[in-house]
This record gives C-alpha cells, sequence and structure tokens, in this order.
C-alpha cells in the first residue's frame, strides 16, 4: 500500500468519486469538476491513462453488472472503487491531514477553515 | 470527430482499442455542450491533453519494455554480447568509412560557395591533366569570361630559418587572387592585395594556423615580423584559419608567386597549376566549351608548342583521383556488406532466441499482451541490443579513423575527418536501421506464433519449417556477401603481389637517402652549389660503410614529374605522349649507388662542365624509342633548352612508381644546370649505399651537412626502401582494410551456418534418434547434417561468385591488370567459403552422430 502514496492528485479524486457511487467515464469527470468547483476538469487522456493505471494497480475494477439498460448508454464502462483503492484514498488522505497538521503547527494557513 | 480520433493514434494501439470509444464518447459529450469559443478552447485543451497523456504511456511501456530488455540480457549475457558485438562490428565499419568517404567525396570542400571553384589544365595527348605554361595562363585568363577570377600556384617548400633549428615546410607559391578567389578571410592579419605579387614588390607571406601555433605559439605580434624562407626574410602578413587547407593538407605557408617577363617565353614550361572560379550562372559546361574555343584559337596562334593543347576543366572538387575515389566506394560498399551480413546474422540469431522463449511469449499472450504489444517489446529489446552495439561502434569507428584516414592523399585540401554530428546521425541511423532490420522479422514472425494460440501446434513443424527456410535465405546471403567480399580482396591481394614483383629497376636494399633542398637565391650560381655537393659527398664517401654516395635532382617515386618533350633533329618541340623523357640532373655514381646497370658507354663525369660537351646518359627505353637497334652513342636530340649528346646507356627505372608506365629517362651531368635557371631541377636528393644499417650512417650524415651549411635543413630522412614500399603503401592498406572487412563477413558467416546446422540438429533430435534405433549408421546421421550445411554453403557461394564478377568489374581500375575473372582469387574465395561451410556444420555434425536413440525417443 505504502508504495501507492502519493496517490497522484487526479488519481485521489477518481477515488472520492467513485467511493460515493459506481460511474462510468464521464460521470467522473463531471463529478469531480463539481466537487472542485470547477477548479479541476480532467481531460478524457489524463482520465483513462489514470484509470489505466489504477486498474493494474488494482485501485478499481471494470463492474460487471450494469445499470437498467434504459438508464445505460450500451457503450460505457462503470467503475467501481475496490477495498484496496478504499484503503489507499484513506491513506492518502491521512497522509494530506498529516500534513496539514504539520503545515499549520509552523504557521501556515491559520485563517481558513 | 474524426480529427479527435485521429488524435487518438498517438497513444499505443492496446490503450486505443480499450478506451478509444470511451474517450471519443466522453470529448463528444463535452463539445456538444460547449458553445463556439468554448469549443475552441475545449479543442486546445484536448490536444494538449492527449499529448501530454499519450507521451506519459508511451513513455511507461517504453520503462517497462527496457526494464525487461535488461532482464533477458541479464539472464542470457552471452547472448546479448554476440549481438552487441556483431552489430558493434556493422555499425563500426560502417560509419568509419562513411566518415571517411563524407569527408573526402560528399561534403562541399571548406572553401566560400565552393561549388564554383574549378581546376583547369592543359590537356596534351597523353596527359589530360597537364600544368599550365606561364604564357598560356596569361592567355586563358586574359581571353576567357566565364570565370570571375583565375589564380595560379605552385606547391614549393622551402627551408624556413627563425628561432631554433631550420626547418623543411611545405607551402605554396600564389598569385595575389588566389586566397581571395578561394574565400576564406584570414583569422589576424590580411592575405595579399593586387601587386603584391609584381616583381619588385615587397617579400610577404601568410601562415598557416598550424605553422602559427607550432613554431609561434599563437602570437598576434608575428605580424610584421620577418622570417627567413630560403635565405629571403619575408613580412608575415597574415595568419589563415585553422582548417584552412590549400592546396593540400600539408601546406603551411604561402608566398607570393613572381613570374617575370622571361617566364613568359616558353609555352612548354608547364609549371602553373590554376584555379577558377566560375562567373555565378555560368555552368561547368559552358566554361568547358568557351575553353576549347579559346584553346582552338591559342593552337593557332602558337602552332609550334600550342598545337594539340585543349583544356581540362574539372570542378576541384571532382579533382580526386579515379582510384581514391572508386577505391572509396568500394570500401563504403563493403561495409555496407558487412552491415547487412550483421544484420541478417542477428535476425538469425534473434529467430532462434525467440524460440528458445516462446513458452515464455505464449505466456505474456495468454495473459492478455496483445500482438502489437509483443512486437513492440521484442522491437524495443533488439534496438536496445543494437543501440549499445551502435556505441561500441562508433568507439570502434573513432579508433579505426587514423587508419582509414591514411587513404585519403595528402593533396586533398581538408581537415582529418572527425566523429561530428552528422557522423553520428548516420551512426545512429545505421543503428536503427540494424536494431529494425534484425528485430522485425523475428518479432513479427513470433508474435504471430505466439498468438496463434496453441503454443505447441505453434512451434511444431509447420511454423518451425517456415523459419527454417527464411534462416536459411539469410545465411545463404551472408555466406554471398562474404564470397564477394573474400573475392574482391582476393582480386586486391593479387594485384598487390603483381605489383610488389614488379621491377624498379634499381636495388633499394642498402641505401640510405635524405633532402638538402638548396635554397635560391643563396644557392642560384651553380658554381655555389657545386661547392656542397664536392664537400657532402667526399666526407659521407669517406664514412666508414659508405660505397657509394650520389646527388640527384629527384629520386624515383618520389617525384614523378619533370617531365620534358625531346626533339631529335628538328622536329617540333610540342608535346606528345611519344616524345617525352623525365629530366634529371645527376652527380657521378649514380646509377653506381642505385645499383642502375649502365649498359653502354659511360656515367656523367666531373669534367662535364657547363663548357663542355652537353652530355646525356640516357634510359634503354630512350634508344628503343628513337635508335632502335643503331649504336645510340655519340647521337644527339634537343632536350630542356639545348642540345644534348649521348655518353652513355642505363637501365630503365620506374620513375613514376611500380604501377604506373614511365618515360623514358635523360640524366643530365650536375655541372650543367644552366646557371640561374631550371634550378627546381638543382640536385637535392642525396642517395648513400653503404650496406648492412644504412639507416645507422644518419647522424654521421647529419653532421656533415652542418659542416658544409649550418643554416640548411636535411629532410626526408629514410630508407630507399621505406620509398619502394612507401609506392605500393596504400595498397596494402587497401588490403588490410578490405581484408578486415571481408573477415568479419567470413566468421560472421560461419557463424550464421553453425547457428542454423545446430538449430536444425536439436530440432530434429527425435527424428535422428528414431533414424539410429533403425538402424542407420553414424557416417550417415554425420553426412545427413553436413549436407544440410554444405548445401547451404553451395548456394551462397554460386550467388556470391556472379555478384563478385560484377563487383570486379567496377572496381577493375584498381586491380593493375588483374582481371575480375582471375580465376586464383575466385577459386580462393569459393574454397575459403566451402571449407567454412563444412567446418561450421561439423561441430552440430557430431553432436547429431553423438545422439543417443533411447534418450531422444523417450523424451517424446
Amino acid at each position: 500500500l505504502d508504495s501507492l502514496l502519493p496517490l497522484p492528485e487526479a488519481a485521489f479524486h477518481i477515488l472520492l468519486s467513485l467511493a460515493e457511487e459506481d460511474r462510468h467515464g464521464y460521470a467522473v469527470i463531471q463529478d469531480v469538476t463539481f466537487r472542485t468547483g470547477g477548479r479541476l476538469k480532467l481531460g478524457a487522456g489524463t482520465l483513462y491513462r489514470s484509470i489505466h493505471r489504477m486498474l493494474e494497480q488494482g485501485l478499481i475494477a471494470e463492474k460487471a453488472r450494469r445499470p437498467a439498460a434504459e438508464l445505460d448508454d450500451e457503450r460505457r464502462i462503470y467503475y467501481r472503487i475496490t477495498s484496496l483503492g478504499k484503503r489507499a484514498a484513506d491513506a492518502e488522505a491521512r497522509r494530506l491531514a498529516e500534513l496539514v497538521r504539520l503545515a499549520r503547527a509552523s504557521g501556515f494557513a491559520r485563517g481558513r477553515a | 470527430m474524426k480529427l479527435y480520433r485521429a488524435l487518438l493514434y498517438l497513444y499505443p494501439a492496446g490503450f486505443r482499442s480499450e478506451y478509444g470509444e470511451e474517450m471519443c464518447e466522453v470529448f463528444a459529450n463535452r463539445l456538444c455542450r460547449a458553445p463556439w469559443p468554448a469549443a475552441a478552447a475545449l479543442w486546445i485543451d484536448a490536444v494538449v491533453d492527449v499529448l501530454r497523456n499519450a507521451l506519459s504511456i508511451h513513455g511507461e511501456l517504453l520503462r517497462q519494455d527496457l526494464q525487461y530488455a535488461a532482464r533477458s540480457m541479464r539472464r542470457a549475457p552471452g547472448f546479448a554480447l554476440t549481438v552487441i558485438l556483431v552489430a558493434a562490428l556493422g555499425v563500426g565499419a560502417t560509419t568509419a568509412v562513411f566518415t571517411v568517404t563524407d569527408h573526402v567525396l560528399i561534403r562541399p570542400l571548406p572553401f566560400a560557395d565552393s561549388g564554383r571553384l574549378v581546376k583547369l589544365w592543359e590537356d596534351r595527348p597523353g596527359y589530360r591533366r597537364m600544368e599550365l605554361s606561364p604564357p598560356n595562363y596569361r592567355d586563358w585568363k586574359s581571353m576567357s569570361t566565364s570565370f570571375e577570377k583565375l589564380g595560379t600556384y605552385i606547391p614549393i617548400p622551402a627551408n624556413l630559418v627563425s628561432q631554433g633549428e631550420p626547418e623543411r615546410i611545405e607551402g605554396a607559391a600564389l598569385s595575389a587572387e588566389l586566397l581571395g578567389l578561394l574565400g576564406i578571410p584570414p583569422v589576424i592579419g590580411r592575405y595579399f592585395a593586387p601587386g603584391d605579387d609584381r616583381e619588385n614588390a615587397a617579400l610577404t607571406m601568410v601562415l598557416s594556423y598550424g605553422l602559427w601555433q607550432r613554431r609561434f605559439g599563437g602570437d598576434a605580434s608575428i605580424l610584421g615580423s620577418r622570417l627567413l624562407l630560403d635565405g629571403m626574410p619575408y613580412v608575415v602578413i597574415g595568419v589563415m584559419p585553422r582548417g584552412f587547407y590549400f592546396p593540400g593538407r600539408d601546406a603551411e605557408f604561402w608566398r607570393t608567386i613572381r613570374l617575370g617577363p622571361e617566364d613568359f617565353d616558353d609555352r612548354n614550361n608547364n609549371t602553373l597549376q590554376v584555379v577558377g572560379r566560375l562567373r555565378r550562372g555560368v555552368s561547368l559546361a559552358q566554361a568547358r566549351e568557351e575553353m576549347r574555343i579559346v584553346t582552338a584559337r591559342l593552337a593557332r596562334a602558337y602552332p609550334a608548342e600550342n598545337a594539340n593543347t585543349g583544356a581540362t576543366v574539372n570542378l576541384l572538387r571532382d579533382e580526386l583521383s579515379q582510384q581514391t575515389r572508386l577505391l572509396l566506394w568500394a570500401l563504403l560498399g563493403a561495409a555496407v556488406c558487412v552491415l547487412l551480413i550483421a544484420c541478417s546474422n542477428l535476425a538469425g540469431l534473434l529467430l532462434a532466441r525467440a524460440l528458445v522463449r516462446r513458452k515464455e511469449l505464449a505466456l505474456r499472450t495468454s495473459l492478455g499482451a496483445g500482438r502489437e504489444r509483443l512486437v513492440r517489446q521484442l522491437l524495443t529489446e533488439s534496438l536496445v541490443l543494437a543501440g549499445l552495439g551502435g556505441l561500441a561502434g562508433v568507439a570502434a569507428a573513432y579508433a579505426a579513423l587514423p587508419l582509414l584516414m591514411r587513404l585519403v592523399p595528402l593533396s586533398l585540401p581538408i581537415a582529418q575527418p572527425s566523429i561530428d554530428p552528422r557522423v553520428l546521425v548516420f551512426a545512429a541511423l545505421a543503428t536503427a536501421a540494424t536494431g529494425l532490420g534484425f528485430g522485425v522479422l523475428p518479432a513479427v514472425r513470433v508474435s504471430r506464433l505466439a498468438t496463434a494460440g496453441n503454443l505447441r501446434e505453434a512451434f511444431d513443424e509447420r511454423g518451425g519449417g517456415r523459419k527454417q527456410r527464411l534462416r536459411a535465405a539469410l545465411v545463404v546471403a551472408e555466406v554471398a556477401a562474404s564470397v564477394v567480399l573474400l573475392a574482391s580482396t582476393g582480386l586486391l591481394i593479387r594485384a598487390l603481389w603483381r605489383l610488389q614483383g614488379v621491377d624498379p629497376g634499381f636495388r633499394a636494399e642498402g641505401v640510405v637517402t635524405l633532402r638538402t633542398a638548396l635554397p635560391v637565391p643563396k644557392y642560384e650560381r651553380t658554381a655555389r652549389r657545386e661547392q656542397f655537393y664536392a664537400q657532402v659527398l667526399s666526407q659521407v664517401r669517406a664514412l666508414p660503410g659508405v660505397s657509394e654516395a650520389a646527388y640527384i635532382s629527384f629520386l624515383p617515386m618520389v617525384m614523378r614529374g619533370g617531365i620534358w618533350p625531346v626533339s631529335v633533329g628538328g622536329q617540333p618541340r610540342s608535346r606528345t605522349e611519344s616524345n617525352t623523357a623525365s629530366l634529371r640532373f645527376v652527380t657521378p655514381q649514380f646509377f653506381a649507388t642505385m645499383r642502375i646497370p649502365l649498359r653502354a658507354g659511360r656515367d656523367v663525369s666531373e669534367s662535364d662542365t657547363d663548357e663542355g660537351l652537353q652530355a646525356a646518359v640516357v634510359s634503354e627505353s630512350f634508344v628503343r624509342r628513337y635508335w632502335p637497334g643503331q649504336n645510340p652513342l655519340g647521337r644527339q636530340f634537343q632536350f630542356a633548352f639545348r642540345e644534348r649528346t649521348i655518353v652513355g646507356v642505363v637501365g630503365d627505372i620506374k620513375v613514376r612508381g611500380l604501377e604506373m608506365r614511365s618515360e623514358p629517362q635523360v640524366y643530365l651531368p650536375y655541372k650543367q644546370v644552366p646557371d640561374g635557371g631550371l634550378w627546381f631541377y638543382a640536385p637535392k636528393d642525396l642517395a648513400i649505399r653503404a650496406g648492412g644499417d644504412a639507416g645507422a650512417l644518419l647522424p654521421a650524415v647529419r653532421r656533415i651537412i652542418r659542416s658544409a651549411d649550418p643554416e640548411q635543413p636535411v629532410s626526408n630522412a629514410r630508407l630507399l626502401e621505406e620509398i619502394v614500399e612507401a609506392d605500393t603503401a596504400p595498397r596494402r592498406l587497401q588490403v588490410r582494410v578490405l581484408g578486415a572487412f571481408a573477415a568479419i563477413a567470413f566468421l560472421l558467416a560461419g557463424l550464421g551456418i553453425h547457428g542454423l546446422v545446430s538449430f536444425a540438429v536439436s530440432q530434429r533430435t527425435q527424428e535422428i534418434g528414431v533414424r539410429v534405433a533403425l538402424g542407420a549408421r553414424p557416417g550417415d546421421v554425420f553426412a545427413m547434417v553436413l549436407r544440410n550445411g554444405v548445401f547451404l554453403t553451395a548456394a551462397g557461394v554460386a550467388i556470391g561468385l556472379s555478384l563478385a564478377l560484377a563487383v570486379g568489374r567496377t572496381m577493375e581500375g584498381l586491380l593493375a591488370g588483374i582481371k575480375p575473372w582471375d580465376a586464383v582469387a575466385l577459386t580462393a574465395a569459393a574454397g575459403a567459403a566451402a571449407v567454412l561451410g563444412i567446418v561450421s556444420a561439423c561441430a552440430p555434425a557430431w553432436r547429431a552422430v553423438s545422439i543417443d536413440p533411447i534418450q531422444a525417443i523417450r523424451a517424446e
């Protein structure tokens, strides 16, 4: 698990998005854009490169079962987060929190949040 | 959308087929929601996004493949090393030869706009390229319009006296416009201005960068100082930049040429080399046509001398001798041959290796690696191997350059070639071609088989048989190419032998030679020179061990020119092929020193002074030409401005070297060099016969010369044997280089045959086991396997021999009269290849014989 950290930003966001519900690629992009208030718009290339690597690393998996046909475009592949993915996201969040704690102790970012 | 789809081709195929559709959809989704200006931004984003990610995915794959390649190299270091070595041989040979060929034949000469520079010669019967006489130079210059400028030069070495030892240095006397015509500005100071070459102008000189650094430490204050050249003070006015060479690589200084009115009297005094710059827009053909008209007019005006004189106009670039050109192309061909053999050999190696690794590859396929992925990985591996080989090859080429450079005549105005970016690009291309050349075929083949599904079926007879044919074809090609190289080398060796067997007409053993070029005007007077010769010769002859010693204008094979027209009984003085002879002034004892046989009459003597009879000793061919079957003694002929009387006849010598036809020789007594004239011919080469270790005499001889004239430098001290050897040195070098290529090719072809037959034996182990079990004798098995190798060799030899004939015909100019179908060379090449085929097949054949039938069948 440690070898996966730190997660690339895109991968972290994809994990967060998939943790909420299983999504297909375009839905992930939209979710990430919404979640970050438009700050991060993943390009198709970045998204699928990340997905490709995360599949290899076992952080996510392609979902075998699809939503009902009328809701779904047949070309879409849905992705789900794996338990390893959950642990990785969790570890990454802790890592970031620890970083923020250290930064605050040194007098950074005190005013906000 | 099509555009976006096209963009996706930047991704590896595997990635594209996996995600391409999805990506298109995502992009389409975005695009249809964006209004026009945002759509443009979206496109830009998409392009950047695709580029960045595609690159990083390729990088990732590359990293994987490189790791994989490193791992498989570690697993089979012997194989990796073989491949790297073979690739290094191929790339190294090609790179080294390309470097030299590129510098000598392809690159423009290092002068401004050098494509317009031409060399002009008088074209006379028997001499297509003869120096111009001053009056013809003057007339060509004033009558032609094709040239922006014409300039002339004479390569003349000089004795340089400044700080330190007096030194003999090469250089040239130039007309004032010549350096400007070449268009390279001096690095400091100036070059000659119009008028600097007038008869009474101050004496000025320009130094080469090399001489400036070597002798004067690159000190700019050299400008304006005076140096003694041949005893005359010359003011240094400039230094040419590094890399400027003219007329040859060895020239270290330039001074102005001085032509007085008397120089323009004689149209047979062919001394001037002429360089011109074509006017813009004038083609070479136009210039040639104009010069044809100009020379025709001059022929009418001066029929006595110019009757048969035309003009030869060549681009300066093309002045290289046909032989050098041919040689370099031949070497390039040989190098490419080696590269091709290396490639086909490597392809064979890789095919065999891929078969060994078939399980691993099939496993990867079954784990989902696509065929394209597999090809890519195998190619990366072969490119890595080729790359390492290429690096080693460039290093080898670098090491081999000094040797190859000796193939290039000093007379070229180009710098020593170096491995520069251009050459590196070539080497990289050669390496990539090698990597792809030997990588693609096996990769495609193997991946096809590996993805064919059934592992067993894939590598059993059907697939194996096809590959065998492919490898067999590669091996046949290797054998053929090595036969071509062997035969070519054989032809060159035969040519060399023939030349080494040629009798030069003198005995070179035990003679040491050196040059004391007496400078003019210090030694302008004949009497002054005689004094010098007398002192030096009498003391040298008194040295212990010395039997004879003599001076001559130029030793044979050192200076090949000095050819003058002969006329007998008032025939015209115009030069033709059949009325010229070489002119040399000699002191008594020259013929004895050189062991040139005296056939009739006497040697020149001390009593042959300028006041007496104008005596001449001529060679036998001279007599054969003018007075065949008659007594030549006492006969008279006109030669070098005077009426000469034959007093002796000697054997012919090869003045022009072993390879060329030499003109008859005329030797004149040294005391009859006209006072103040023909000083170029004043004796300067000293030959001393001492038997035993003649070289050991040199210190004593140098002391004698220093005591005669402390300012007189001694140059070119060497054995006469070395001079004769130097005459065939380029050929020996040629044979060595081509021989090295042939040896490499030969070894590689042997490796190829051995590898293929070994593989065949390992494939047929069971079959052979069954045969033995059914009663086949060892001899039968041995013969069966051997037949395999012999068949390949025979096919290769047959193809190779017919190619060798064609190649031999194109290089006939290098063969010194040996015919391309020379039986000795061709038989030797074919024989060597046959032996190679049998020997290479023997080891696997023995292995086949020793197969234990029980085990072989049980293994099934």
